[in-house]
């Protein structure tokens, strides 16, 4: 292939370099307004007034809004639509917004916002998902499956009992996975403004043009095909730009009241408040092996810390658990989560979205076991390695699946079977693995229709225009969908010209999310670029006096296969089509198939195929301050096929350096203000500067192996490279810091403090294990029963009322009588 | 219309990549606001205003600074760079270059400000150790690439850069990629 895989500069690399990438800040618009928002000071309380006449008649004060100017709820998830743009009766948590301004400058805006007087009622908090399992009322939200409880699910995919009792040992762990925030250092900026027909234009950071314009239309009453939302490449977003943001609608809203351009940016401090981070989860974990330790049966329970809000809560709560299938063998899997409500800024989606919690805690119980059983990590995973073409426990269909080789490069390259365990006091190595979705196979909402589309323009001029509403985050997706048009027309990808992310000139592509870019965009592409191929392969061939079949394109020619001096330029190809046909375009699009899961709450975890990763880190531990210094990491990653190796190479490199941020130091952490100071509940570190994150000098070298083994499904055989690579990472550290100093630290991030307090504790003869003690007492409701293949289910729970839905409830007008 | 508060102005001149400006804004604003608001430069990003990331790093008499910390009224007489100063007409600069070849840039917000802070670090020291690169942008965060290509793009550049020629005419800091 001449461009697939082969190493370039990125499309959009030359705008990213010289400053010209037009970022949603960087929007300024003749007769611009800005919004500012009040945000509380509480983090639970009633709203007894809100006093704004100071406010509205202050200098340069165009409109302040409140919520009673919101009276519709929305929420990304159908079943979670408890969000107002601004609160209504009731904040949720510290920077819940309450107000707006909208100023000529940023500054009068800020200064009105302070003469606005809001009367509260402070309820009590809820801090924790063990306060919120304890704490009937006062309530956070209204609705939910328990008072302060937001989701609940059992599934049992077997029966765990027996097989664990029959196994020959039995390991059981508690784990907690502390939350984390995206910090992307481009802070959410949108500008909304009336077109000249009178139509509402949105550009903003967000990842999902689509899903905004949706809810941008029920918050605003308005019909979605008067507004138009325009993704502006996001400055990062690793699924903090996902949700519809109050933000978003306030700009959108005060644009609509005062016919002028609006513009919010929020501050850092503000990013905090929007968070929708890495869910902190509790885990306890126990899995039934045999004594050479093959798993027979696993028993996953997860708690997890939601916020005061739904977010993406109901998929994330089924993500800690779903894909535990996919990476190993389980013939017997029980898994129960529950997604509690407290008063702090709602959590969502993060890179991994909701796996990375539970990946940590098997890939570390895993580690126990090999020493346990005076196993090699490597062989134990090495031996149970879940089956290329086979269906899980949990009904997921695996495809191709290159973990084998991802494990026998990092052993190798780290020299593993040498090293391990034969370094040096307070040196070690660890060793993880993983798996990831190559996109969610349902859509947020449910429907049928396709989950990307790409429509090709072809002009006489010899350009091809490609529209699709693919969001470009960093990640690259311009570059991948110039590429796989450039392959499979022969052309360069400077040849192509991109339309993305808007939802009034591309066809829908769901979003960047789920690391489903590549793989449906790519198929959506293919699909597009073969069409179009073929017209020009008619048309060329009847001027060459060719059968179409051999007409081939390279080189930005299109000539005869067998003869490729016989031919034309790409551009007298596209002439000769549009002799013959008039305009030429054409239009690709791609739905994932239908998942074998269709048990309730089985729409969380399909994907049409899964990436594989397997991970060495080497550590080095001080055993007198604790500190841990990785000092190298070698990481093996199954792609199916490199498009671009310097991009894909950046995400995998990316995902470590994110992995290792959530394994030694991030954590978005709150604290209860002394009674003197009102209890509130307040973030602990809202900046930069003390939300630490590593920097330059914390980088360890990184080895990356590409292990490319087509799957059918990708486009090239593609998967994904965004999300999976982070994952073995914190797990691979704890077993590092294992290796190194015999200490287990069951917890991340792994601080210097609880490293020498396990340290301590071995040193007077104690276990030398420091991290969660218990898990509480969770009012599980009865399990849903589904039967693993093997023991003649068919994908269906057989205690399940006929008439429930096959995939994540949603709210569905118009698709009655959906199919079982 | 309300009467402004903001009425007091403030005026400077200064050179800003290589031009003379001279520029009216309120009196409040730091060198980023006015580099953005009053000169049109928008490449240079706000990441935190508080100094944390590095994101609106310039130059300023061939330094790097965190513009969201500078008044712009503390910059009169001052020789700005940003990050549209670096390119040469159309061409990229061998720094540029090897950002885009080499995968420096993801998202690209945090790029701008590395860009300038490394051309700072070539024009100190020629040909740095990947230490020294380290040291010298850890002042810069970055959440997409892990660092790891923005090292190997400066070390790519110092390859590329005959630093022994020195200060040429015209802006001197600035190569471009060759053929472009």
């Amino acid at each position: 292939m001449k461009v697939v895989g082969q190493a370039r500069r990125r499309v959009d690399a030359r705008a990213k370099v010289t400053g010209q990438t037009r970022f949603a800040d960087d929007v300024v618009l003749p007769r611009m307004l800005y919004g500012k928002l009040l945000r509380s000071a509480h983090p639970h309380a009633l709203i007894v007034e809100i006093a704004a006449s100071a406010a509205r008649a202050a200098p340069g004060v165009h409109l302040v809004l409140t919520g009673a100017d919101f009276p519709t709820a929305y929420g990304i998830m159908p079943v979670s639509q408890d969000e107002h743009a601004l609160c209504r009766g009731k904040v949720r948590y510290v920077g819940d917004p309450v107000a707006a301004v909208i100023a000529a400058s940023e500054r009068e805006a800020a200064d009105a916002l302070a003469l606005i007087r809001v009367t509260y009622e402070p309820l009590a908090t809820i801090a924790s998902p063990e306060e919120a399992l304890r704490t009937a009322e006062p309530r956070i939200q209204d609705y939910g499956e328990g008072p302060n409880l937001h989701r609940l699910a059992h599934f049992a995919f077997g029966d765990v009992e027996p097989a664990l009792a029959g196994a020959d040992q039995v390991f059981e762990d508690v784990f907690f996975y502390q939350g984390s925030t995206h910090l992307s250092l481009e802070q959410h900026a949108t500008v909304a403004a009336l077109d000249a027909d009178g139509r509402l234009t949105l550009w903003s950071s967000t990842q999902t043009p689509h899903y905004l314009h949706r809810e941008l239309a029920r918050a605003l009453d308005m019909p979605a095909h008067h507004i138009r939302v325009i993704a502006t490449p996001n400055g990062g977003g690793f699924g903090g730009k996902s949700d519809p943001f109050n933000h978003e609608i306030v700009a959108a809203k005060a644009a609509l009241v005062t016919g002028r351009p609006v513009k919010i940016t929020l501050t850092r401090e503000e990013v905090f408040y929007a968070h929708r981070g890495r869910h902190p989860v509790l885990m306890r974990l126990k899995t039934g092996v045999r004594q050479d330790g093959t798993i027979v049966a696993m028993d996953l329970e997860t708690l997890l810390d939601g916020g005061a809000y739904g977010s993406y809560g109901p998929a994330s709560t089924l993500y800690t658990g779903q894909l535990q299938t996919v990476t190993y063998h389980v013939p017997r899997y029980r898994f129960r989560a529950c997604r509690a409500f407290t008063n702090k800024p709602p959590c969502g989606p993060k890179r991994g979205h909701g796996t990375p919690q539970p990946r940590f805690a098997q890939e570390v119980q895993l580690d126990k076991i090999a020493v346990a059983l005076g196993r090699d990590p490597a062989d134990l995973r090495l031996q149970q390695l879940a089956p290329a073409n086979s269906v899980t426990a949990n009904w997921l269909t695996i495809g191709s699946m290159g973990l084998k080789p991802c494990i026998e490069r990092v052993v190798q390259g780290s020299a593993w079977r040498e090293r391990r365990g034969q370094l040096p006091f307070g040196r070690g190595l660890g060793m993880a693995c993983s798996s990831y979705l190559c996109g969610a196979g349902l859509p947020i909402y449910w429907n049928e229709m396709p989950h990307s589309g790409v429509q090709l323009q072809l002009d006489r001029s010899g350009r091809v225009t490609v529209f699709c509403g693919a969001t470009e985050i960093g990640q690259g997706s311009d570059d991948v969908l110039a590429a796989i048009i450039a392959e499979v027309l022969g052309l360069e990808t400077t040849d192509i010209k991109l339309v993305t992310g808007d939802t009034d000139l591309t066809p829908v592509d769901l979003g960047s999310y789920s690391s489903r870019v590549t793989l449906m965009m790519g198929n959506a592409a293919i699909q597009a670029a073969e069409r179009a191929k073929a017209i020009l392969s008619a048309s060329a061939g009847q001027k060459l006096g060719l059968p179409a079949e051999r007409v081939a394109f390279a080189d930005r020619r299109v000539f005869d296969v067998e003869n490729p001096s016989a031919g034309m330029a790409f551009q007298e190809a596209v002439v000769a089509a549009e002799v013959e046909h008039g305009t030429l375009g054409t239009t690709g699009s791609y739905r994932p198939p239908r998942s074998a899961a269709r048990y309730r709450g089985g729409g969380v975890g399909p994907s049409v195929a899964y990436s594989y990763t397997a991970a060495v880190v080497e550590v080095e531990v001080d055993p007198a301050t604790g500190w841990v210094r990785v000092s190298k990491v070698w990481i093996g990653h199954d792609i199916g096929r490199v498009i671009n190796p310097v991009l894909a190479r950046g995400q995998v490199e990316g995902g470590v350096y994110m992995g290792l941020g959530e394994a030694l130091m991030e954590e978005q952490a709150f604290r209860r203000l002394p009674p003197r100071l009102s209890s509130a509940l307040v973030h602990k570190i809202p900046s930069m500067l003390e939300y630490k994150s590593p920097t330059a000098l914390e980088m360890p070298e990184v080895v990356t192996y590409f292990i490319e083994d087509p799957d059918p499904s990708g486009p090239f055989g593609a998967k994904e490279v965004g999300q999976g690579p982070l994952l073995p990472i914190a797990p691979a550290v704890a077993n590092a810091v294992f290796d190194a100093v015999g200490v287990r630290v069951d917890q991340v991030p792994i601080t210097p403090d609880l490293v020498l307090a396990a340290l301590g504790a071995k040193a007077k003869g104690k276990s030398g294990r420091v991290g969660p003690e218990a898990f509480p007492a969770v009012p599980w409701p009865e399990a849903l029963v589904v039967p693993p293949p093997w023991e003649g289910g068919n994908g269906k729970a057989i205690n399940e009322p006929a008439k429930s839905r096959d995939a994540l409830p949603t709210h569905h007008s118009g698709t009655a009588g959906v199919k079982v | 219309m309300s009467p402004r508060r903001d009425a007091r102005k403030a005026r400077i001149a200064l050179t800003v990549n290589g031009e003379e400006r001279d520029v009216v804004f309120a009196g409040y604003k730091t060198l980023l606001e006015v580099l953005r608001e009053d000169l049109g430069l928008t490449g240079t990003k706000h990441g935190c205003e508080l100094g944390e990331c590095g994101a609106c790093a310039v130059l300023v008499d061939g330094q790097p600074v965190l513009s969201c910390l500078l008044l712009a009224v503390e910059c009169a007489g001052a020789d700005v760079t940003t990050v549209e100063g670096l390119a040469r007409g159309p061409a990229l600069s061998l720094l540029q270059a090897a950002f885009a070849d080499k995968g420096a840039a993801q998202c690209g917000y945090c790029t701008p400000g590395i860009l300038v802070t490394a051309q700072a670090l070539l024009e100190r020291k020629a040909h740095p150790t990947r230490a020294e690169i380290a040291e010298a942008l850890s002042g810069n965060l970055c959440r997409c690439t892990g660092y790891l290509q923005i090292f190997e793009a400066v070390e790519e550049a110092a390859r590329a850069e005959p630093h022994a020629q020195g200060p040429a005419a015209g802006r001197p800091h600035v190569r471009t990629e060759a053929g472009a």
